[in-house]
């Protein structure tokens, strides 16, 4: 069977699953004897080791089978949860990962056997081996019983999973009349009707044996559908040639029937009491995994996957949309109001919001490894660390979550190396042995907020301010003259560090100069706020989205230009007159503060022939000649051609079809 | 006279005839996207001297090339009958301003000769070759080329 066209779905259900048991792993590390926890470990470790083993991926299947053994005995209550295991499961679930690494790079999985963790987990089970002994004859005798019913184990999984999601599983046996002739017509017609019902699992023998009449005159399949029995019975009896039909429930529950799980075989009528029970046991499952269930365990009925690019079409075509609409409104303005024109408005609206909601994730999807994570570094830094996540489901847009993840494990690296202070240090100054670092995601009118913050040490001004002057930053005499605030901003300069020592955690001084360029590319910023002996607290601010952005609309000479909004302090009017010139540059004082200014018209090459002026006045000012107004504008590409001008970001298009560029102001200052 | 439509024969191919200051020159339908009126273009700044810009075709932004200045005409000279011809291009689709666009010409491909030093001053890259109807010669663009060209100079130009 060629598999190699499942490995994407196996690979991303891997993932899922691996994330899963880290998840489960770490609640279970802080709650024992959670038996639920301990199942859903269970199960996705058995998922787990199913789907690779169906892959042909022996390695992986061989650790997870061991894990599993391990987890089986905690499950009997034979080995209880020790940090040693949990460590050692850790290292497994880390082992694994590096597997579906390699599968997703190269197709296979890695060479290593990791027999020293193989080892590790053997060892936990060592004093229990008569009871593993069991557990595995236990295994083989179930998988015999799967070959009996011609299902393999994943396929069972499988099966298993379908039934906890709360669709049926049923076994269709259909006899044929001795005297048919056309034998394939019927099954085909069989196999047509139940599709139309439901899906077929499998079929003894196969569909392609069935078109080719290469069976007696029985066969049977199993269905997975929604639907009752009856409608299949109904179906398949009316048509001709068809002797009998037998209906029943699948079952793959192993610990009912171990002597003879068999498909029960009887006629539907006299099954159904025994039918409701079975829907307990579902039931049961269902309850365990009703919180899994509703993101992640219905993908073949309630999510579709979906090519980004062709997401990015749809934006395209309705920003598109979005333009003509503009176009129609002018038009309706000449020639009086039109109530087509306005519904048009409420609908693109309406469809405008729909789609970027479809390209929204939630920053859960960044932010579930950090718990991991963070256990990790507080194991290597021996420091006593919890981290409290809050907002997960707070939505950013798909092409800001891809990019968040490397700055935020940056700055909580940060937190948990240079904030936190020891477990001897902080019960020294008082504080709660356990250190806390705060995770935080919000919304903030077309932004979201995700805040880093700590309870350790805070950053201490002196030592920047000696750093400084160190890394001839800053002058000695300046430096007295700097605010607090102004200090903070060095520490995002490259290669700034005010680690005494470099760990392998951090303290190389790449770190936050990196956080912030890559925050800036995405059109956000990062603070920073600090108090010694109270901690730090950064602040990231992040657009909801980048195709869109407000922007205020410019006139310089007669090209219009816009400014992203989020730049802009303030819009002042200037007077010739109040244009200062020091050290040949042009500055305005504005509120006791020097300003300098940018002509933009000299920086752009365009001939000017008017004289009044206006700047917009960020920290550092821009001349222009009119304001326009605010708008909503989409960003587009320049293009591959004119991509690398500097200061012109994008480019977007106005309501009556022009194109107007987007300045990139960091790049112009 | 003109059109001679032989679909039949694989050897024709349609060309479109567009004026360039007096000349006549042919691109390949197969590489045309549309052909649109002149519409306002948005000048770029810092951009290479015969990038007039860049314009919105349905909803893209496309930047516009002078085939004037490119290829060391004179200035551009807008007149109620310049086109922007718009070349289809999988990743980057580029404009070119013509004077005029005539008509649409299957040539055979016996009809084409290999280019010889002719009185244009485009430099042999770009031409494929010239084309012969009847007593008219057109001088056929490898639009190809003349792309490639851009994308390295633009590249260039930019670093």
């Amino acid at each position: 069977m060629d598999v190699m066209q499942y490995l994407q779905i196996f690979i991303e259900e891997s993932r899922e699953h691996l994330q899963n048991l880290n998840d489960n792993l770490l609640q279970l590390e802080n709650d024992p004897d959670n038996m639920d926890i301990l199942n859903e470990i269970f199960r996705a470790a058995h998922t787990l080791k199913g789907m690779s083993g169906t892959m042909g991926f022996n390695n992986m299947q061989k650790l997870t089978h061991i894990m599993e053994n391990v987890l089986s005995e905690i499950r009997e209550g034979k080995l209880s949860v020790s940090s040693k295991m949990v460590d050692v499961l850790f290292k497994s679930l880390d082992a694994l990962e590096k597997h579906v690494d390699e599968i997703t790079e190269k197709g296979k999985e890695t060479s290593n056997e990791h027999k020293r963790l193989i080892n590790d987990l053997s060892s936990l089970l060592e004093d229990k081996k008569s009871t593993t002994k069991k557990e595995q004859n236990r295994d083989n005798n179930m998988i015999g019983l799967k070959i009996n019913m011609g299902l393999n184990s994943s396929e069972n999984d499988y099966i298993r999973d379908v039934i906890s999601e709360g669709k049926k599983v049923y076994e269709i046996k259909v006899l044929l009349s001795e005297n048919c002739l056309l034998k394939g017509a019927r099954a085909y017609l069989v196999v047509k009707n139940i599709q139309d019902f439901g899906e077929i699992y499998k079929a003894t023998p196969n569909i392609k044996d069935l078109e080719d009449e290469k069976f007696d005159f029985e066969f049977s399949f199993i269905v997975i559908t929604l639907d009752e029995k009856r409608i299949f019975e109904e179906e398949l009896s009316s048509i001709a040639e068809v002797v009998s039909v037998e209906i029943s429930d699948y079952q793959t529950n192993m610990k009912t029937e171990n002597t003879q799980e068999q498909v029960d075989t009887e006629k539907i009528i006299v099954k159904e009491p025994e039918k409701e029970e079975k829907q307990e046991i579902k039931d049961e499952d269902k309850d365990k995994e009703e919180r899994k269930s509703e993101d992640k365990k219905l993908p073949s009925s309630k999510t579709v996957r979906v090519d980004i690019t062709r997401l990015d079409n749809l934006m395209n075509l309705v920003s598109e949309l979005i333009i003509v609409k503009t176009r129609l409104e002018e038009d309706a303005k000449t020639n009086g109001s039109n109530e087509a024109v306005e519904y048009l408005e409420r609908v693109t609206t309406n469809l405008h919001d729909a789609v970027m909601k479809v390209r929204m994730v939630p920053v859960e999807r960044v932010f579930n490894r950090f718990p991991r994570m963070i256990r990790d570094l507080a194991q290597s830094l021996n420091k006593n660390i919890i981290l409290k996540m809050s907002g997960e489901e707070t939505e950013l847009d798909r092409t800001v979550i891809d990019e968040i993840g490397d700055p935020l494990i940056h700055l909580l690296r940060n937190a948990a190396d240079h904030g936190l202070e020891t477990s001897e240090e902080r019960i020294n100054t008082g504080k709660p042995k356990q250190g806390t670092i705060n995770l935080r995601a919000y919304q903030d009118g077309n932004n979201v907020i995700i805040e880093v913050e700590d309870d350790g040490q805070g950053i201490d001004y002196e030592k920047v301010r000696k750093k400084a002057i160190e890394n001839n930053i800053v002058s000695m005499e300046a430096s007295v003259n700097l605010s607090e605030n102004e200090l903070l901003q060095f520490i995002f300069v490259p290669s700034f560090s005010t680690a005494d020592k470099i760990t392998n955690v951090s303290g190389r001084g790449v770190g936050l100069d990196v956080v912030k360029t890559k925050i800036e590319a995405l059109g956000g910023n990062v603070e920073v706020k600090s108090e010694k002996g109270k901690g730090t607290k950064f602040i990231v601010r992040l657009p909801l989205t980048l195709a869109i952005i407000q922007a205020l609309m410019v006139k310089i000479c007669n090209e219009k230009y816009a400014i992203p909004l989020n730049i802009i302090q303030t819009i002042e009017d200037i007077r010739i007159e109040d244009i200062k010139h020091t050290q040949k540059k042009e500055t305005i004082i504005l509120r006791d503060k020097v300003i300098p200014i940018i002509r933009l018209d000299k920086e752009l090459e365009i001939q000017k022939d008017g004289k009044k002026e206006q700047a917009n006045t960020l920290t550092i000012g821009f001349i222009i000649d009119s304001l326009i107004g605010e708008q909503e504008i989409v960003i587009k590409s320049l293009g591959k051609y004119l991509n690398s001008i500097k200061m012109i970001a994008g480019a977007t298009i106005l309501g009556n079809g022009e194109v107007a560029l987007i300045l990139d102001i960091n790049t112009l200052v | 006279m003109k059109n001679e439509k032989n679909l039949n024969s694989n050897d024709i191919k349609q060309y479109i005839i567009f004026d360039l200051e007096e000349e006549e020159y042919a691109i390949s339908i197969e590489e045309i996207e549309s052909i649109n009126r002149i519409q306002s273009i948005t000048r770029v700044p810092k951009s290479p001297y015969y990038i007039n810009g860049v314009i919105n075709v349905r909803g893209d932004i496309i930047p516009v090339m002078s085939l004037r200045k490119k290829l060391d005409f004179y200035e551009d000279v807008f007149t109620n009958s310049t086109r922007i011809i718009i070349i289809k291009k999988q990743d980057a689709s580029i404009a070119i301003i013509v004077d005029k666009v005539k008509e649409v010409i299957g040539l055979d491909s016996k009809n084409i000769e290999s280019f010889q030093e002719t009185n244009s001053k485009m430099g042999a890259d770009f031409i494929k070759g010239v084309g012969k109807i009847n007593n008219r010669i057109v001088t056929i663009i490898n639009i190809g080329k003349l792309i490639e060209n851009i994308e390295d100079e633009l590249c260039n130009v930019m670093r």
